[in-house]
């Protein structure tokens, strides 16, 4: 099981590595780009909602705070990005660990509820605090990243850095849950009951997800600062973090390719259909609801049910 | 300046009416089934939207299109329990919340559908020359909320304790399958849930609708700050709801008015955040603790 996900991660990697080459519209380059960077957040969701069994409603927030932070970390104090894409991630950590501990002590509701509440009042900061963020009409300037002495200032560029984060922290998610803590994990998922019964700490260990995948969506949000190099308030509101749980349950929640797939499906089918575009809420909430009464298991699922069928067909599986 | 005070409090009390019975609407379905319905905004700004595009397209009295809007918004209550909930086969916590959410954005799709970006206005009803009162003014629309409100939160309590229907929801809320045993329909209880929620909702949304203007994105500040209420009492707490929502009202309209309009909405939500960390049980409830760890 695990071969094989590492086989699955060894094709993405030769994929990302070839895909420019066959794509010559810088336009569809930066939305690969986007793609990535949404990737990485939903990556972090994924495990909290399919493993930890938990949902934030406030991981625009959370990737609102990794862009801003680094945005004014460089623009009005002169900090390096990667320092301070560095120091968002670990700022947004903590805000989610402080946010964690009472809510996830408590079962069911309340961290959906609470981080829904936390998002709501980031992005009312982030629209009020005019001095620090220019308030709705935003802020520029943001210098793009230079890591060991590459700037990147090209799409093409970025397009790399960016997928090749989207690999290594699949990679490292994917560990994650074949570890100890995964399995300690996929056991709170059958019963948390008896979970805790083996000894399992399941509040310290849904509070480590809910921290990690929160600072997955600040790097990603750092990433976005320096691609953009321009921020303002609107992309960071409620309806974006109900984006990101649609992404993940439509490539299916129970597994962290199904988050790659859904982010990828719903990041370019709105580019290429206007239609999408103009009424997104109408189509996010009815895809949302169809997924979860019809394929709770997403897209992921249907494509493991064609590939049972198609190996029962010829004969090879039981 | 204590006029000036009196003059927040009232608009604190209208507003705080409808954070009121966004609460019972929260309460009710949460009390038969274990569910928060993220769509319990959506109710109200349907009800706000239905009413004032009645009597805007069709010029019909208010009282006419008030009940009109009830009904639909009702309808669509049910329809949404029958179509979204009920087909669930043992439903988790995190896909009942994920399923309220997709029913919500899809609500509020449906009204940018309907309706478009644009907001809408439904007239008062009975008027608009304030009544002066200690140096305050009271428009006649606050007057027609807060009466409304309490004949609901009155009939509401007469529903649950007198009525048959009202008797079987509770005994459906204390034990599911006992109550099953005994004869109750708890499909029939939770649908009824559902409407009576949407009722509720509607009719928050139709009676603020002259005082503050209703689009399709309105719903979900509404769902959060009635949320903050509901927790704020104890989740499930029938008449703590109803004080903590005037309570909430209040803070709001005098944080807003002496401190600053513009985190107006973050006080709500402040509070909403103090209460999960310090007392997720909520200010007047204690028995409720163990009804937390239930789900």
């Amino acid at each position: 099981m695990i071969k094989n996900n590492y086989i699955a991660l060894l094709i993405l990697a030769v994929l990302v590595t070839l895909l420019p080459l066959a794509i010559s519209n810088v336009y569809y380059l930066g939305i690969l780009v986007f793609v990535g960077i949404y990737t990485i957040i939903t990556l972090g969701l994924s495990l909290l909602m399919g493993y930890a069994g938990q949902l934030s409603l406030g991981h625009a927030a959370f990737f609102g705070l990794g862009a801003y932070a680094s945005g004014i970390l460089t623009t009005r104090l002169d900090i390096p990005p990667v320092w301070a894409a560095l120091l968002a991630a670990g700022f947004t950590g903590l805000v989610a660990f402080l946010i964690g501990i009472p809510t996830l002590r408590l079962r069911g509701h309340y961290l959906a509820m609470a981080t829904l509440g936390f998002g709501q009042i980031i992005y009312i900061v982030f629209n009020s605090w005019i001095d620090m963020t220019g308030g709705p009409s935003g802020f520029g300037g943001i210098p793009r990243l230079s890591l060991f002495g590459v700037i990147f200032n090209t799409d093409l560029k970025f397009f790399y850095l960016v997928w090749g984060l989207v690999i290594l922290g699949l990679f490292f998610s994917l560990n994650l849950i074949h570890s100890r803590p995964g399995r300690a994990l996929r056991t709170m998922h059958t019963s948390e009951i008896a979970a805790a019964t083996l000894g399992i700490d399941t509040v310290r260990y849904k509070i480590k997800i809910f921290v990690i995948s929160a600072v997955y969506a600040s790097i990603a949000g750092s990433l976005y600062a320096y691609f953009v190099t321009f921020l303002s308030p609107g992309t960071f509101g409620i309806s974006f973090s109900i984006l990101l749980v649609t992404m993940v349950v439509f490539g299916g929640r129970f597994s962290l390719w199904g988050a790659l797939l859904g982010t990828v499906v719903l990041t370019i089918l709105p580019e290429s259909l206007r239609i999408i575009k103009d009424y997104d809420v109408l189509v996010y909430g009815t895809v949302l609801l169809l997924v979860m009464i019809f394929l709770p298991r997403g897209l992921v699922g249907v494509i493991e049910k064609v590939a049972h069928l198609g190996s029962k067909s010829a004969g090879v599986g039981k | 300046m204590s006029a000036q005070i009196l003059q927040y409090i009232i608009s604190g009390i209208s507003v705080g009416s409808i954070y009121a019975l966004v609460a019972l609407g929260f309460n009710i379905i949460y009390n038969t089934t274990g569910i928060i319905n993220f769509a319990q905004g959506e109710f109200v700004m349907l009800g706000g939207m239905t009413a004032a595009s009645l009597v805007a397209i069709f010029h019909i009295p208010i009282y006419l299109a008030f009940i009109l809007a009830v009904v639909i918004v009702t309808v669509i209550g049910a329809l949404f329990e029958r179509l979204a909930i009920q087909p669930l086969k043992n439903p988790s916590v995190l896909t009942l919340i994920i399923i309220t959410i997709a029913g919500s954005i899809l609500l509020k799709g449906i009204a940018m559908f309907v309706w478009g970006k644009e907001t809408y206005f439904l007239p008062s009803f009975s008027g608009d020359s304030p009544i002066r009162i200690l140096g305050a003014f009271l428009l006649p629309q606050t007057v027609w909320i807060l009466g409304i409100t309490g004949l609901v939160v009155i009939g509401l309590g007469a529903f649950f304790k007198f009525a048959l229907a009202g008797k079987a929801m509770r005994a459906v809320s204390s034990n599911r399958i006992a109550a099953s045993l005994v004869g109750i329909n708890v499909k029939k209880m939770v649908l009824l849930s559902f409407s009576l929620s949407a009722a509720i909702g509607a009719i928050g949304g139709i009676i603020i609708a002259p005082i503050a203007l209703m689009d399709y994105e309105k719903g979900a500040i509404l769902a959060l700050k009635g949320f903050a209420v509901a927790a704020l009492a104890g989740i499930g707490n029938f008449y703590g709801a109803v004080a903590a929502g005037l309570l909430l009202g209040i803070m709001e309209a005098l944080g807003a008015g002496l401190i600053s309009s513009h985190y107006k909405d973050a006080i709500a939500l402040m509070i909403l955040l103090l209460v999960l960390f310090l007392k997720p049980s909520g200010i007047f409830g204690s028995a409720q603790v163990s009804r937390l760890k239930k789900f």
